[in-house]
């Protein structure tokens, strides 16, 4: 079936009440059954939760084959919990099966496309997928298709039970004897755990993961005791220096900018910027340089920011502290400088992933939103953005919290250059549909501006303010112009990746690459 | 043109190609890697074997790693390992005649 982004969706994916894409807000007032989590009673006081190894919590678990393990990846691309449970789970125990059900995996986790390969981890959730396991996947050696889900979605599916979690890990930077969790006082510090709420209230199991063992009580805990089934002390959760970079720097490059500039000058423009408004961006080059230019325009108006929610880094925290910005609600650090700052800065707070942006509870942060800054590897003409699969045709993104902040904030801006080396960014159709048309407002690019269509009070603010604008067709032909014309990607028929949009609805899928050959002549 | 020894051009950063050339067998072999094939690798040969034609080389082996280039790059990086490969490319470059 044709969904509402003209993607084809196989009727075979259209069981169980599953739906193709309808549009935004398309489940709004439906009701949906909490799924509940079938838990241990530990009514016997216990002086620790402490187990000796990995293998220990598993087997206290229950763990067999066939089961769903969650992770989060505050720890980014320094993780080792991943790789250490799989490792224990698939090499030690012998089990098979498995589904790993993850709020990202990246290039941390190549060692997982092995077992993927071995037929022994059959099933993957995610919001990202990169490095080997997006190679692997993307050439079909999955068992089931990969369900990609966005930052909000994913703790939909769960609280629907559509993800059922019988164990879920819990990489903590500091953890008690008891299971209380902070991503803070360790030694290998992630700041915000919200990805990790949800999993410990919705799984089965709970197994937290530390390598900083802290006096009870570890508090104000981010995942809490009563939730914790054991705690496994490890020598290393993971490599500080690729958990947190150093402070993330604003770009220097005049093109970047440049963007960001007009980036500012386009919400500069709306009747949303206001004392009090609310802000989130990226943490892009240009994305990121927005900030400085907003301030500027904040400053000559006299006005300050009301709020910033989502993925949180230095420059935010700056604002922060210089008064310009009352509150800011975090779900995740990209840097030290906020990893140091959350909960300790005052008006600095954690934030859980369902809080921040799931579209099935009664009102997530992201609803609140008035403008979201944000990239694209690719937008096409009808304002459909791809962060996920690369020009091949390959699994190597992340939609993140993409599709849910554009979706619910009155004005969402994808900046990005016209072209990259030889891609066109703007192009006719994406290769895949990560964040839907309707759900995103303003382009900027180094070669102009283009507003959707489907916001003329949008275009009418840009003409009052002297912004000029194009169509994103004048856009897209300026990218050809540059670069040509690509040829389209040539797919086998398997889907080895579902993309859910939000709301759980399909949005697209991704298929196998069909190996590229040149013909010879 | 005739290629009397083997000659390189170009490097292997993003946006550039390297083309290397080496003396062929009477008839043009060309091995194509690159970072945008699925949507442009037969552009990209199309380009290569072009620009072959018009500076009338029909024997070469050529090799072609690119790197996300644009048209008048891989034009400019085939010619001047061409040139290079028979001398040419110190002086008297013909502009505007086979380069275009």
């Amino acid at each position: 079936m044709i969904n509402a982004v003209g993607r084809e969706i196989p009727d075979a994916l259209l069981t169980d009440g599953k739906e193709v894409y309808q549009g935004k807000n398309y489940m709004d007032g439906r009701y949906i059954q909490k799924a509940s989590p079938r838990t241990r009673r530990y009514e016997k006081p216990q002086e620790s939760k402490v187990v000796e190894s990995i293998r220990a919590a598993l087997e206290q678990c229950g763990a067999k084959s066939g089961m769903t393990f969650s992770f989060h990846h505050h720890l980014r691309d320094g993780d080792y919990v991943v790789n250490q449970v799989m490792a224990v789970a698939i090499e030690d125990m012998g089990l098979e099966d498995l589904t790993i059900a993850a709020s990202s995996l990246g290039n941390a986790h190549d060692p997982i496309a092995d077992y993927i390969e071995q037929g022994k981890v059959v099933g993957i959730q995610t919001s990202g997928i990169r490095g080997r396991m997006g190679e692997v996947v993307s050439a079909g050696k999955l068992k089931t298709p990969a369900i990609i889900r966005s930052h909000g979605g994913r703790p939909r599916a769960i609280e629907a039970g559509e993800v059922h979690i019988d164990i879920a890990f819990v990489a903590a930077p500091t953890s008690d004897c008891m299971g209380n969790c902070r991503g803070i006082g360790g030694k290998s510090n992630c700041g915000s755990m919200g990805y990790a709420m949800t999993d410990a209230k919705y799984a089965d199991h709970v197994v937290v993961v530390t390598d900083c063992l802290v006096d009870f009580p570890n508090m104000p805990a981010s995942v809490e005791a009563i939730d914790v089934d054991a705690v496994v002390v490890v020598d290393s959760i993971g490599n500080p220096k690729k958990i947190a970079s150093a402070a993330a720097r604003i770009s220097q490059n005049p093109r970047d900018l440049m963007m960001a500039e007009n980036v500012a000058r386009v919400i500069a423009a709306t009747p949303w910027f206001k004392d009090g408004f609310s802000f989130q961006t990226g943490v892009g080059g240009p994305s990121l340089a927005a900030n400085l230019f907003l301030e500027q325009y904040m400053d000559e108006r006299g006005i300050k920011m009301g709020w910033a929610i989502g993925g949180i880094c230095g420059p935010m925290v700056e604002l922060l502290k210089k008064g310009k910005v009352g509150k800011v609600i975090d779900v995740q650090d990209f840097d030290l400088d906020a990893v140091n700052s959350i909960n300790q800065t005052p008006n600095h707070f954690e934030m859980s992933a369902s809080q921040y942006a799931n579209p099935a509870n009664k009102g997530a942060f992201v609803n609140k939103l008035d403008f979201v800054v944000l990239a694209a590897l690719e937008i096409d003409t009808g304002f459909n953005v791809n962060v996920l699969t690369g020009s091949d045709g390959v699994l190597r993104g992340a939609p993140g919290g993409h599709p849910d902040t554009a979706a619910g904030s009155k004005v969402c801006i994808i900046v990005t250059p016209l072209t990259r080396g030889r891609m066109a960014t703007v192009c006719e159709h994406v290769v895949t549909v990560t964040t839907p048309g309707d759900c995103v407002d303003v382009l900027v690019t180094d070669y102009g501006i283009a507003v959707n269509p489907l916001r003329p009070d949008l275009i009418a603010c840009l003409d009052e303010a002297g912004i000029p604008h194009v169509t994103i067709e004048s856009l897209k032909e300026k990218a050809y112009s540059l670069v040509g014309r690509p040829d389209d990607l040539e797919w086998e028929d398997k889907v080895v990746a579902v993309l859910e949009a939000r709301d759980g609805t399909i949005l697209d899928v991704v298929r196998k690459i069909r190996p590229f050959t040149l013909s010879e002549d | 043109m005739e290629i009397l020894r083997s000659a390189m051009a170009g490097t292997l950063e993003s946006s550039d190609a390297q083309v290397i050339v080496e003396p062929g067998n009477g008839r043009i072999e060309l091995s194509l890697q690159s970072s945008v094939m699925n949507q442009y690798g037969r552009q990209i040969k199309a380009t290569v074997l072009e620009t072959l034609e018009r500076l009338d080389v029909s024997s070469v082996r050529i090799t072609v790693v690119d790197k996300g280039a644009l048209d008048c790059t891989l034009k400019a990086r085939v010619e001047c390992a061409v040139y290079r490969s028979c001398g040419a490319s110190a002086a008297n470059i013909p502009w505007g005649g086979a380069v275009r």
